[in-house]
């Protein structure tokens, strides 16, 4: 009864993960789509809980499940609920690290239960003991080699998520530097071999401990060597070298690439968790994780071609980085200053103004006060519209969240293709905090790190208005021949500062 | 090698499963409009947050007198946690944006 009940509450969770991924990826949807999901997550939890038996056998330890989830709960609620909207890219990397360490602890624990359990079953005082402990080992549907495997695969999957997504949310938050160094991608490829060798050897080698013999479909396994010290020494080196993996593989990649990093980190950690669907023989994991795999890899490749690159590219590519920024053409020429009151005085009687938010606007959570900036000059009877780049902010979408955080009306928004459409009867277009997304040189210089990334077409427009703190490259560490165009006029400044004192000035003019 | 297929054969209703739900999830996510993929992402993100019931599983076979078994169960049912929580409300709270601005 009880278990066929759990069977339910696993078929009802997997049932609401689909529909709530399909309902997340339409914007009407979405919100409902996320409660469906996370309804039926809590469904299968408590399911967990109180309907789950091996052997006959119920969980014990209530005590430490509750406080663990009670912590779990409190820490995640707040600390989701103070991040701030800027910082969101960080937060789900970091989530998403937590996932991935979750499964390599459970790899670690399964693993030397793996490994001791047998020898405690050895230790019956009589041959029809060990017989039992066997038999009910063997009809949990355990295959020793089987199931190492699939520790394993958690193990490492999990590990290198974890990792990674620890060294994305330094980077993203800034607190870890780009690090790259010659022939890191042989280092890389050299220490992967190593793992999935590692691996082959400690299934093999378990396997022969362990003869296997199959009578009725049944496994009944005669344990015969015992724990080898070679097999958990080489456990922990695998741990140590996924690890060491996860920090290299995203130590180097940078820029604008992080977000398809992260996404990528996200289905590594999906098949992670349905490595212990399989390992539990259990179906909600199962689904959940695979769904997640799957769609994580799609989710990549969308990003991947929404700037018009191969995700191979992105990869690999960074590696060429360090030579293709000391290598970059140093840009120089005279750029002209814009004063306040002109800048004002310009976008007051263009009939037409076009908002280039970046990265930039979001840091100095100047997104209110554009908005502002932006009901002033409808009032005066321009028209405004905002063009957003897909990658714009610090991973694809970010930027339509920050400006719908400031009540920005969706009618405004416009995406990169429309809006580069309507460049040419555009009067006036404000940068704000915005750089590589607005670089030319993405159509026309094959030698410049984001060719063939789409971009935002302001050179069309009839004049372009650049805010920017300095004129320091910006997050790809490309300068932007943009800014020494006769059209452009530099706007000098913090981008909420500078927006305050335009409204004031446009209110006056 | 045999290890690997009679685990394949044991499992084999599970391999049907796993197949199946990768054609799902890519079905199910193709033609997202840009606007959503972080949103999505951090969804996507709590839903693995599934391996949760892995640690709880753990957790609760573990014998009272094995420490190290309770202790990285108890930390990964903490991360877990945190992993389906956080990644629920960060998305509700991004979500919330949107729908607001529809009024």
């Amino acid at each position: 009864m009880q278990a066929s009940l759990l069977s339910i509450a696993y078929l009802i969770g997997s049932v609401t993960f689909i529909i709530g991924l399909k309902m997340l990826s339409h914007p009407a949807s979405a919100r409902k789509g996320n409660l469906v999901a996370a309804a039926g997550m809590f469904l299968a939890i408590a399911g967990t809980i109180f309907l789950y038996e091996e052997g006959g056998e119920k969980l014990h330890n209530y005590g430490w499940i509750f406080s663990g989830l009670l912590i779990g709960t409190v820490i995640g609620v707040i600390a989701a609920r103070k991040v701030k909207m800027t910082a969101m890219p960080e937060m789900v990397s970091m989530f998403n690290g937590m996932g991935g360490a979750c499964a390599m602890l459970i790899s670690i624990v399964e693993f030397n239960h793996l490994t001791h359990a047998p020898v405690a079953a050895m230790s019956g005082s009589n041959l029809a003991e060990i017989i039992a402990a066997l038999i009910t080992q063997a009809t949990t549907g355990i295959h020793v080699g089987g199931k190492l495997l699939i520790i394993l695969l958690g193990l490492i999957i999990g590990t290198v998520s974890f990792a990674g997504s620890v060294i994305a949310w330094g980077k993203l938050n800034g607190k870890v530097k780009d690090f790259a160094f010659k022939g890191q991608h042989i280092v890389n490829l050299t220490m992967l071999a190593v793992i999935v060798i590692l691996a082959t050897y400690l299934v093999v080698v378990i396997n022969d401990s362990y003869t296997i013999v199959n009578e009725n479909g049944r496994y009944i396994s005669h344990g015969t060597i015992g724990v080898l010290p070679q097999i958990t020494i080489s456990f922990y080196v695998i741990l140590a070298l996924s690890i060491a993996y996860g920090v290299l593989f995203v130590m180097p990649i940078g820029g604008a690439d992080m977000p398809v990093v992260i996404s990528l980190l996200n289905s590594f950690t999906g098949v992670a968790a349905a490595c212990g669907g399989f390992l539990y023989n259990n179906p909600v994991m199962l689904t959940g994780g695979i769904l997640v795999g799957s769609a994580g890899t799609i989710l990549t490749i969308l990003m991947c071609k929404a700037m018009n690159r191969s995700l191979k590219n992105v990869l690999i590519g960074s590696f060429g980085g360090v030579k293709a920024g000391g290598a970059a053409k140093e840009q120089t020429g005279s750029y002209k200053e814009i004063s306040l009151s002109d800048a004002a005085v310009v976008l007051r009687y263009a009939n037409k103004v076009m908002i280039v938010p970046g990265y930039g606007l979001a840091v100095a959570q100047a997104q209110h006060v554009c908005h502002e900036l932006e009901k002033i000059l409808e009032e005066k009877g321009v028209e405004v519209k905002y063009a957003i780049h897909p990658v714009a902010g610090r991973m694809p979408g970010h930027m339509n969240v920050l400006l719908a955080e400031a009540d920005v009306p969706y009618e405004k928004l416009e995406e990169m293709e429309q809006a580069n459409g309507e460049m040419n009867t555009t009067d006036a277009v404000l940068v704000l905090g915005a750089n590589d997304v607005v670089n030319p040189a993405a159509k026309h210089d094959p030698d410049s790190p984001i060719y063939g990334m789409p971009i935002l077409e302001v050179e069309n427009a009839k004049m372009v208005i650049v805010n920017k703190r300095s004129m320091k490259p910006g997050y790809a560490g490309i300068e932007n021949e943009l800014f020494f165009q006769p059209k452009t006029s530099m706007l000098f400044g913090d981008a909420k500062a500078v927006l305050q004192q335009l409204v004031a000035e446009v209110k006056i003019v | 090698m045999n290890a690997v297929l009679d685990f394949l054969q044991l499992h084999i209703e599970m391999v049907y499963i796993v197949i199946l739900s990768i054609f799902l999830g890519i079905e199910v996510i193709s033609r997202v409009p840009a606007v959503l993929h972080t949103p999505l992402m951090s969804g996507a993100n709590a839903i693995h947050g599934v391996v949760i019931i892995g640690a709880i599983i753990v957790m609760g076979k573990a014998e009272s007198d094995n420490y190290i078994a309770l202790v990285l169960g108890f930390l990964a049912v903490i991360l877990g946690t945190l992993n389906v929580v956080g990644g629920f409300v960060v998305t509700d709270r991004m979500l919330e944006m949107f729908s607001k601005k529809k009024k």
